[in-house]
């Protein structure tokens, strides 16, 4: 038996989101030492390679076929559900992506297997396999009993963290090559933010709003970003009138965010904007009017004019280096 | 601009879930949604996947379904549906508890009834699964595509733009697709006192739901901890955040 490991890339790098799916199933594969296999796909560094046995990749399956760089969600689903009957799998799992939930949801139907998304910690396989997933936008919890022999499994940012467990990897190289088939669509062009560190895998996020008062003051943010590695979020009024792009939005209708630092700077924290934060672990508030909302749901709190204190706190952040 | 020659068929898929700001609570032993003082909406994203099919009506010859998987709690949303331009509503008569049911109830609908392009909402706002599309997908062989931002038709083909982390991507693909509706794809559309009145002599079919197992059972739901409350910090003293950002919660 075997747990597969879908391994996404960013770049020619594995993503660190994929990596925590590696630790993910390395913790499960304790219970009955099973095998954790990690597929990835396309062009890689190989230093890349050996990274995946640092959190406990038993086996690496590479599926280096440059055309799958390009390749639609169907293409890869297909290849993904081969392996699985080649390995004899019976678990899928995942780190939650644009890509890679619709890759597990066509997977669970070419097993027959159950499936959950959003998943929040590690299952509980005592007597049934129960997983926990965040619903309600982040306003509660459902332990939800996958009941299918396969189960496929799509787990959020920081469902258990990087957990190191060296595993000396046997790297396979596979054949596997893109069925032009099963394309059915063509991706004509894409369009990626410049930023390193994109804000769903991001350890830290530094978001701002209206209390910005315009786009042309967004350079502290930036400022404040680097110096933290982190990436920039923004609340919905600001991307509704387009002073930064949607996919920095950060609420309910847009992105949610689950990293271990989050600071925002003049957000009032209206209910749809802390239904895409409240899974973070540390939450820090900086806004002149102390009535805010977002003061109510932080951990450290900062009631003061954003143009003082956020060039002060890039200040000592240098010095501290 | 969009247009085809044909009539297209659109089936619009629709949540009837808490709204947004609702506070959730549980009864019977964490087994059960406490519905008592809750206002019950469409679902955000599939306001937008209606509003989108509406403005495709305007601009191509069109008929537009509106489809829930629920009991009849349901109806006054998808009336509301019916009121802000859909043609024709139905309801599959059963409890949508899994995700994998809900995609059977609506993937054997699609087989009895084809139609052109299926527009639903990229994620539910109760279960937040955002998988619904892709199943039904898979279960009928054609494309699913979600979140998406922008989609166009043009004689059969259609152009779609969906978001990706960090970025946008750009495909085209063929009818009949499905895709997870997001903003900005439409404007949200309110329904007009013409439109309600009309919406009282639209058809209005509720059918029997289909045989199909379920692949999971909720166990019990539980709400997350509250904050520990805020501690603030004199905004002369940004040291002292650096410092607790460090030392007491070690996240920098």
């Amino acid at each position: 038996m075997s747990i597969i490991v879908f391994l996404e890339k960013e770049g020619s790098n594995i993503r660190n989101t994929s990596l925590e799916a590696i630790s993910y199933a390395s913790e499960i594969s304790k219970n009955d030492n099973t095998n954790v296999i990690g597929v990835v796909f396309g062009e890689l560094e190989s230093s890349q390679l050996s990274k995946t046995g640092k959190f406990g990749c038993d086996k690496l399956i590479h599926i280096n076929d440059s055309a799958f760089n390009q390749a639609i969600i169907n293409v890869y689903a297909n290849a993904l559900n081969q392996i699985m009957n080649d390995e004899s799998a019976d678990l899928f799992i995942t780190a939650q992506s644009a890509l890679a939930d619709p890759i597990a949801a066509k997977i669970a139907i070419l097993q027959n297997a159950s499936i959950a998304t959003n998943v929040t910690e590690l299952p509980n396989t005592e007597k049934e396999f129960i997983v926990r997933r965040s619903i309600y936008s982040g306003k509660a919890f459902e332990n939800l009993v996958l009941t299918s022999s396969k189960k496929v499994i799509s787990i959020r940012r920081n469902a258990i963290g990087l957990i190191e467990n060296q595993k000396n990897t046997q790297i396979k190289i596979s054949e596997l090559k893109v069925n032009p088939d099963l394309n059915d669509a063509v991706i004509t062009s894409t369009d990626k933010s410049t930023r390193k560190v994109l804000l769903p895998e991001a350890d830290i996020v530094v978001s701002a709003g209206r209390g910005l008062k315009g786009p042309e003051n967004w350079g502290m943010v930036e400022k404040l970003a680097d110096e933290l590695g982190a990436a920039i979020g923004c609340s919905k009024p600001v991307s509704d009138v387009g002073w930064r792009p949607h996919h920095e939005h950060v609420g309910q209708t847009g992105i949610k965010v689950a990293p271990n630092l989050y600071i925002a700077i003049g957000i009032s924290g209206a209910i749809q904007h802390l239904a895409g934060v409240s899974s973070s672990k540390v939450i820090v508030v900086i806004n002149n009017d102390p009535e805010a909302p977002f003061f109510k749901n932080a951990d450290y709190g900062i009631v003061g004019d954003a143009f003082e204190v956020v060039p002060k706190l890039i200040e000592v952040i240098r010095e501290n280096k | 601009m969009d247009k085809i020659s044909l009539c297209m068929k659109i089936l619009v898929c629709i949540t009837h879930v808490p709204d947004t700001t609702s506070k959730i609570a549980f009864s019977d032993n964490d087994t059960k949604f406490d519905s008592t003082n809750v206002q019950y909406i469409i679902g955000p994203y599939e306001d937008y996947a209606i509003s989108k099919a509406v403005d495709l009506k305007s601009s191509n010859e069109a008929h537009v379904t509106v489809l829930n998987v629920g009991r009849s709690e349901s109806d006054p949303s998808l009336r509301r549906a019916l009121a802000i331009g859909a043609d024709e509503a139905v309801r599959i008569d059963a409890d949508p508890n899994d995700t994998f049911y809900v995609a059977s109830q609506i993937a054997n609908y699609l087989k009895k009834t084809p139609y052109d392009l299926i527009l639903m909402g990229r994620e539910s706002i109760d279960f937040n699964g955002g998988i619904v599309h892709s199943l039904v997908g898979e279960l009928l062989s054609i494309p699913a595509f979600s979140p998406v931002m922008q989609l166009a038709v043009n004689e059969g083909k259609v152009e779609l733009t969906r978001e990706i982390e960090g970025g946008k991507e750009y495909l085209e693909a063929n009818l009949p697709l499905i895709a997870g509706c997001q903003e900005p794809i439409a404007e949200w559309k309110i329904p007009n006192m013409r439109g309600i009145m009309t919406a009282r002599t639209k058809p209005f079919q509720v059918i029997e739901a289909y045989e199909s197992a379920s692949r999971s059972i909720n166990k019990n739901f539980e709400l997350p901890a509250e904050k520990g409350g805020i501690q603030l910090i004199d905004p002369n003293d940004v040291e002292k955040l650096h410092e607790l950002l460090r030392n007491e919660a070690k996240v920098i």
